[in-house]
């Protein structure tokens, strides 16, 4: 059974990033999404070296598989638009934000959280350079640098300081720790 | 003797897997003080004037220390771990500090205009000092050797050919010992032992750079947040706002979610929420759920008509702060009168993550997780809406998404307790990204209006400067009280409206000088997304703003270089010492009155130097931004910074200098991008879009902290002050790079370019 509904997901302001849709003249103005509703379906995938495999609403966030089904503590909800990163996973090793990655989408697929990246064991360097650097106050955000920061160095080893920001540019960080952030990666990437 | 239990759980959350479930959501050092045996046989109460409130001692030695305050991320738990191994002659790496759960610590305010360590380190120092007295006095009985010959390393007494340690002398088990205590909760709270503590100068673990605990398991996503608390048999909620503010729901169709898993409504006058099984199917449900909303009268006015309804309201407080001289009989007779008007809009805390909290109300108790600064006061908000009594109630607090103040944090407990208690199960709530920014407590916004009067050498005679705005607290610090939270509101308990706003910290000398705050009543008095709370540094920002801008204005009506100025008006020699301590690092050159940007009027990008200098409670900084305009897009780039800090005694050099770091970029967010926007109906910032942050590519090239130490003064504290100077410095760097001064804020670069252009 397939199910579709149009919904009003914000009234006002119009953005950027959301789809602007011609609405008939009673609708109030904002952003709306399509849904469809379908039955669940059963995804299987590689989370961290390891197969795992949910029963779910095709539709749902990947974050929430990961969090819900899956029980993992990481990554984190911090907008389900995008803008953000603090969901942020690998999928196949690029970045993905797995609050608006709809988990159908990541059938058969490697998907690496913050806590597959490296262990404390064995560390990614960014970790490392991370820890040495004592980059996080409240940390929420951290997904986002790292995973970011990660890919970022596999395309580009030696990025320059313009390009680390750049490269990590509309990433969010409330308390205010992006000096310690690029100090970080540019230890990483000197390491 | 009884044995000591050192994170004390209830049998009943033993039995329901709650106690379990802390071990396991706790950092590393928790869950081995956990593993150790535990028996709540004989106990002391739970009380300030008992030192094993503060202090214990496990058998292999390793030190608890209990602490009534948090950590937000700056590393107070550490400064205060640092404090305590200092007292008690232990190495660093054996003491843990436990937070926030009312379970094990006494109320010390929890996280509270940064006195982390001024107000929160003085008991937990104490307490250690006089259980270090105690352990050497039992030493000296069983070595038979007299106190004062005893020594202490790591742990180890020592009469030089006998030695004992603290866990064979009383590792397990309870001092038992009393501490003289003021009486008073929160804040205030002090407690002292018979013990004198170390003097400053025998310090050898507290100005050293100890790292923090927690950095390597946020790094590896091993640690776990309020967020990812998980009880067994949990429901997942969420919580349905009005598009209109102040409008309540006049019926709700049940059937429009019936197809989600375990959608339940939970309704009670304007507080509507839902719970389903699954977090996704409770977003759903939320979206989904039919709902007729009354028909309220938009309560608000436009955006572009907030300065004015400020400058004309109504006052509902006046309060004059400091006054000298003859304010009033000066300025008449006075030719040469510089006024300005300074405005300031409301801003969100706009936290990483929506808030989030878990509460578990069953058989006439309840469990509240909270990200909350003050959980000993959610406990108290939940047992007062709940009508159960305070020892029914525990709060344990664990890391939120993020926390400068009062946020949503507060009000997302008390709806998961109304949730839980609807439904009998425990309830994990979050809030979605609209409602972390749109309904969170905001910070108030404001116009300042300043004056002064000069003589005919360019001499200050008179000064005023005086801030209207909404009140800092149109609800209170914590949530205690419902009345102070969303939840409290909306199910109809009669508002307690408080009444605050502040004035400039300063030495300035000036003869004749009155600084006043003036507040007007909320646009909506109830459950509205711009009612106002603490958001760091409370209403610093704005009057500092005003006031730090205005000096300027001083100077150079006064034909003085702003360093000069400050210095030849300052009257504090701690003050003066920061002024100085920046210039001097910042290499700055006293400069003719007004702009001196060297490239004003000829190319496209400006460069430029301010200062600014503020106080706060004990704490004084000053801060120099170079900056550099693009006058073609109105960008403002603060592109280097020089910070000199002076909070008394420093406990840890390293956690202080990355503290300062965030307080700047955070300002400098502030200052350059962050305005709440609204519309007559509600508030329209509702994601990271509408709301802009300071973006990465924006960060400054450089923050260069200067620290002062002060030996011979107790510590201040520093999670704030630096933030407050921010705004001006950069305001006053734009006046000397272009000429144009900047009375509005924040300074966006479509209003940066039309202020250039001469439109503002």
């Amino acid at each position: 059974m397939i199910r579709i509904a149009r919904r009003l997901i914000n009234r006002l302001p119009l953005r950027e990033s959301s789809g602007k849709i011609t609405l008939d003249n009673n609708a109030p103005t904002g952003v709306y999404q399509w849904e469809v509703s379908r039955m669940t379906e059963r995804i299987t995938f590689q989370l961290n070296g390891e197969a795992a495999s949910v029963e779910a609403d095709p539709d749902m966030p990947l974050l929430y598989a990961l969090r819900g089904d899956l029980g993992l503590s990481n990554p984190h909800f911090g907008c389900g638009l995008a803008q953000c990163g603090a969901c942020t996973v690998h999928i196949d090793g690029a970045p993905a934000r797995s609050c608006v990655t709809p988990v159908a989408s990541v059938q058969g697929a490697k998907v690496t959280t913050l806590a597959g990246l490296g262990t404390p064991k064995k560390p990614h360097k960014l970790q490392q350079a991370f820890i040495d650097e004592q980059v996080p106050q409240c940390g929420y955000c951290l997904n986002g640098w790292i995973m970011t920061a990660a890919a970022l160095l596999e395309q580009n080893p030696h990025p320059s300081d313009a390009e680390i920001r750049q490269g990590l540019t509309g990433l969010k960080c409330r308390c205010g720790t992006h000096l310690a952030i690029l100090r970080a990666v540019k230890r990483a990437a000197t390491a | 003797m009884t044995s000591l239990a050192p994170l004390p759980l209830s049998r009943r959350d033993l039995l329901r897997g709650a106690g379990a479930l802390i071990v396991a959501i706790n950092l590393p050092p928790v869950a081995e003080a956990l593993a150790q045996p535990v028996s709540t046989m004989g106990k002391p109460p739970l009380t300030p004037d008992q030192l094993d409130s503060w202090i214990a001692v496990r058998q292999d030695g390793s030190v608890l220390a209990f602490f009534g305050k948090m950590d937000m991320g700056q590393g107070v738990d550490v400064a205060i771990g640092q404090i305590v191994a200092e007292e008690l002659d232990v190495d660093v790496k054996r003491v843990s500090v436990l937070m926030g759960d009312t379970a094990t610590s006494v109320n010390q305010g929890g996280a509270s205009g940064s006195t982390g360590v001024q107000r929160g380190g003085i008991p937990l120092r104490n307490a250690a000092a006089e259980a270090r007295r105690i352990l050497v006095d039992m030493a000296s009985a069983k070595l038979g050797t007299p106190a004062d010959k005893l020594t202490v390393a790591d742990g180890i007494v020592s009469d030089g050919s006998k030695n004992i340690s603290y866990g064979e002398l009383i590792g397990g088990r309870y001092f038992n010992a009393a501490l003289k205590w003021n009486g008073q909760i929160g804040n205030n709270l002090v407690a002292t032992g018979e013990a004198k503590p170390k003097s400053p100068s025998e310090y050898k673990l507290v100005g050293t750079s100890v790292p923090r605990n927690e950095v390597a398991a946020k790094v590896f996503g091993k640690l776990d947040y309020v967020t990812d608390v998980k009880v067994p048999g949990m429901v997942h909620g969420r919580m349905i706002r009005p598009q209109i503010a102040g409008a309540v729901p006049q019926s709700v169709d049940e059937s429009s979610i019936k197809d989600i898993p375990g959608a339940r409504v939970v309704w009670n006058k304007g507080f509507l929420g839902v719970v389903a099984d699954t977090e996704w199917g409770a977003i759903k449900a939320a979206e989904r759920l039919k709902v007729d909303w009354s028909q309220a009268k938009p309560p608000f006015l436009s955006q572009e008509a907030l300065y004015d309804h400020i400058r004309q309201a109504a006052v509902v407080k006046r309060q004059v702060e400091v006054e000298t001289g003859a304010v009033d009989s000066v300025f008449p007779g006075t030719k040469r009168i510089v006024t300005a008007e300074y405005e300031w809009p409301f801003q969100s805390h706009a936290s990483m993550g929506p808030a989030c909290a878990i509460a578990d109300v069953r058989d006439g108790e309840a469990v509240v997780w909270t990200g909350s600064q003050k959980p000993h006061y959610t406990r108290d908000g939940v047992a007062k809406i709940l009508g159960l009594p305070q020892d029914k109630v525990r709060g344990i607090w664990l890391p939120g998404p993020g926390s400068y103040g009062r946020n949503d944090a507060g009000d997302t407990a008390i709806d998961a307790a109304l949730l839980s208690k609807a439904v009998g199960k425990p309830v994990r709530v979050q809030g979605m990204r609209y409602e972390g920014h749109g309904w969170d407590p905001k910070g108030p916004a404001s116009v300042h209006q300043a004056r002064a009067a000069l003589d005919d050498q360019g001499k200050i005679i008179a000064y005023e400067f005086t801030s209207k705005g909404f009140s800092r607290v149109d609800i209170d610090t914590n949530e205690a009280d419902p009345r102070h939270s969303l939840a409290g509101h909306l199910t109809g308990l009669p508002l307690d409206p408080q009444q605050g706003f502040g004035v400039p910290g300063e030495s300035y000398g000036f003869a004749n000088k009155r600084l006043a705050w003036e507040t007007i009543a909320p646009l909506l008095d109830r459950a509205s997304p711009l009612r106002t709370a603490h958001l760091r540094d409370p209403v610093g920002p704005q009057i500092h703003f005003a006031s730090e801008s205005f000096i300027d204005e001083l100077a150079v009506a006064a034909g003085m270089d702003p360093v000069a100025f400050r210095l030849a008006n300052l009257t504090d020699a701690r003050d003066i010492a920061v002024v100085k301590a920046a210039a001097e690092r910042a290499g700055w050159q006293p400069r003719p009155a007004g702009p001196s940007g060297s490239s004003i009027g000829k190319s496209d990008v400006a460069t430029g130097r301010g200062i600014a200098f503020v106080q706060r409670s004990g704490t004084v900084v000053a801060v120099i931004a170079e900056i550099e305009i693009d006058r073609r897009s109105g960008r403002v780039w603060p592109r280097k910074w020089v910070v000199a800090h002076d909070c008394g005694i420093i406990i840890n050099p390293a956690g202080l200098r990355q503290c300062v770091e965030g307080n700047i970029v955070q300002g400098t967010s502030r200052a350059l991008w962050e305005e709440v926007q609204f519309n007559a109906d509600g508030v329209t910032s509702i994601d990271w879009m509408s709301y802009p942050i300071l973006d990465i590519t924006e960060a400054p090239e450089s923050i260069d902290v200067v620290l002062i130490n002060r030996p011979e003064m107790p510590p201040q504290g520093a999670g704030e002050a630096s933030t407050r100077p921010v705004a001006a410095a950069i305001a006053n760097a734009i006046f000397d790079a272009t000429g144009v001064r900047l009375r509005r804020a924040p300074f966006t670069p479509e209003r940066v370019k039309s202020a250039l252009t001469g439109k503002a």
